[in-house]
């Protein structure tokens, strides 16, 4: 197998660090999960190394279930590192606030679509983010970083994927937060149906109370 | 200390199971910082009992607050008091006696939000100016940054908080609350004796995280008998702070601000100071901890809160004054920062 050099820093995230390396003649980008040394080893060991191993299998069924992410090209669980292809493009959360309405419900609702084809191959991405999807040159939009993500069908694992997407917009876009969630849940049901979305969204509704999201009851004087 | 010229808050905060009053100058020197705790006899807070409490303790908790500060009752400019988030019966005894004092005195009421008084008393002692931060209590875990005219919440706990889970697995364990001892104290003693990490589960979903599956899988371990409790204690906290440390730092990577900052009861702990401040040398970021005496629910930190609000022109009507149980931090313009 051949060496991988990791090149070139591209980001240095919380999670992990991506480096722009060649590889056999292609751009390619290493995704490396360096220890962290505020955890006890064993626990930093064990959260890299399943992380580094689920995440390309999810990449994988995401990709069946039409949902384009980067080609897996190499995988390291001992250096806890991925080699994926090197998406060029923009990142959504960058996007967002520098096109127009129209341009930005239109996003919206493919983001929703692609969320709703995860979902329905039981899918979760687990960090659904605007840093995490990237517009390449030709208009794909693609989703990354599924290191926090699961296999599952139930509709708690749905309902926290899409509270957390809700979450990142408001956090991050709060200006048309709203908007766009609404139009992110158009295109999950145009996939999904409306009665999945309905109940999608009636489970964040429950999560939303559960947590310490809303005042559920009328405030009392 | 005092002089003529000067003008005082006084606040009250209740909102658990501690009645404080501190009295803060508009110049942001804390003169007074008074409390007493409500002291279960078993199990956790008891909303009611506590606020029994609360009604019992408050007027030796002014007293010891305005002998503390060395001012008259008259000096007084304005009344503030946490106006949520918290629990019920806690919340109005602490409104009801900042209503009165405020009407008797025909002096202004500030209404403040507690989790914000925890932020504010945070920079107020550390100098920190636009920190990232951590706010782990009994009642709440998140991490918060301003922007644009609000704290803006970056990840919180999707189920209890870390203080409430140390807790519950703390009086599982046959702790008990001693007075200068709190259970996470007594916790985090065993926990430094601790050497076997005991896998448990880490679960951390986007920048939120859940912690009541770690609480029920930590109270399994040690009803089943066949670790240490120091282990169990060891690696809960281990597994706990992890968890919002990992969340803190994607917080930071994210917002690239320079500063952190870890507010709240749960602030107190070593173990999870040095975890943060880890983390903040990793991303170039100042670290501070909130001072000891400001750290648990106190009546400074609403005082202090109440003069930023009130100097920036925020004055809340007796008519609504109702206490707010779920009142979120990105709810409150923070008309003081810009």
């Amino acid at each position: 197998m051949a060496e991988v050099t990791w090149g070139t820093l591209l980001k240095k995230g919380a999670e992990a660090s991506l480096f722009l390396a060649d590889w056999h003649g292609r751009r390619v980008v290493v995704k490396a999960r360096f220890p962290k040394k505020y955890r006890p080893v064993a626990l930093d060991e064990r959260i890299r190394s399943y992380r580094t191993a689920h995440e390309p299998q999810l990449m994988h069924d995401a990709k069946l279930a039409g949902v384009p992410t980067p080609t897996i090209f190499l995988v390291d669980v001992g250096n806890a590192a991925i080699t994926m292809e090197f998406v060029e493009g923009k990142q959504i959360k960058q996007l967002l606030s520098s096109i127009s309405r129209a341009e930005r419900c239109e996003l919206c609702v493919r983001i929703g679509e692609l969320i709703g084809k995860l979902h329905g191959h039981g899918v979760i991405h687990g960090d659904l983010t605007t840093s995490n999807m990237i517009l390449n040159g030709e208009g794909k939009v693609f989703l990354v970083d599924f290191g926090l993500g699961e296999k599952n069908t139930e509709l708690e694992a749905k309902g926290v994927d899409l509270h957390l997407m809700k979450r990142a917009l408001q956090s991050t876009h709060y200006e048309f937060a709203e908007e766009c969630f609404q139009n992110v849940m158009h295109g999950y049901a145009a996939v999904l149906g409306e009665e999945n979305a309905r109940a999608v969204l009636e489970k964040i509704r429950e999560i939303e109370r559960r947590g310490r999201y809303v005042a559920e009851r009328k405030e009392e004087a | 200390m005092k002089q003529k010229s000067e003008q005082y808050c006084l606040g009250v905060e209740s909102t658990a199971d501690d009645f404080g009053v501190g009295i803060a100058t508009f110049k942001g020197d804390i003169l007074a910082n008074a409390s007493s705790g409500y002291i279960p006899e078993e199990g956790g807070i008891h909303p009611r009992e506590a606020a029994r409490h609360h009604a019992e303790a408050a007027d030796q908790v002014l007293e010891e607050a305005l002998q503390k500060a060395d001012i008259k009752p008259k000096d007084l400019a304005i009344i503030a008091f946490a106006q949520g988030p918290g629990l019920g019966p806690c919340l109005r005894t602490g409104a009801t006696v900042a209503r009165a004092l405020a009407s008797y005195l025909q002096i202004p009421l500030v209404g403040v939000n507690h989790s914000i008084a925890h932020i504010e008393i945070g920079k107020l002692a550390t100098a920190a100016k636009d920190p990232v931060t951590l706010y782990v209590s009994g009642g709440n875990t998140m991490v918060t940054a301003y922007d644009c005219g609000r704290y803006r919440v970056f990840g919180e706990t999707l189920d209890i908080a870390l203080g409430n889970c140390l807790d519950v697995f703390a009086r599982e364990a046959g702790l008990k609350h001693q007075k200068g001892l709190p259970l996470g104290a007594a916790l985090e003693q065993l926990a430094a004796k601790g050497e076997k990490l005991v896998p448990l589960p880490y679960v951390v979903k986007g920048m939120d995280l859940s912690l009541s599956g770690l609480l029920t899988a930590a109270t399994t371990a040690l009803r089943k008998g066949s670790n240490r409790l120091e282990d169990i204690c060891y690696s809960l906290q281990e597994n706990a702070f992890s968890m919002v440390t990992e969340v803190t730092e994607r917080a930071l990577a994210h917002t690239e601000k320079k500063e952190g900052l870890l507010t709240g009861g749960v602030a107190a702990n070593r173990r999870l100071q040095s975890m943060l401040a880890e983390i903040a040398e990793e991303h170039d970021a100042r670290f501070s901890v909130v001072p000891k005496q400001f750290a648990t629910d106190n009546g400074a930190m609403i005082a202090w809160t109440g003069v930023l609000a009130y100097t920036h022109g925020v004055v809340t009507p007796v008519e609504e004054s109702f206490v707010k149980l779920r009142w979120r931090v990105d709810k409150v313009d923070v008309s003081w920062l810009k």
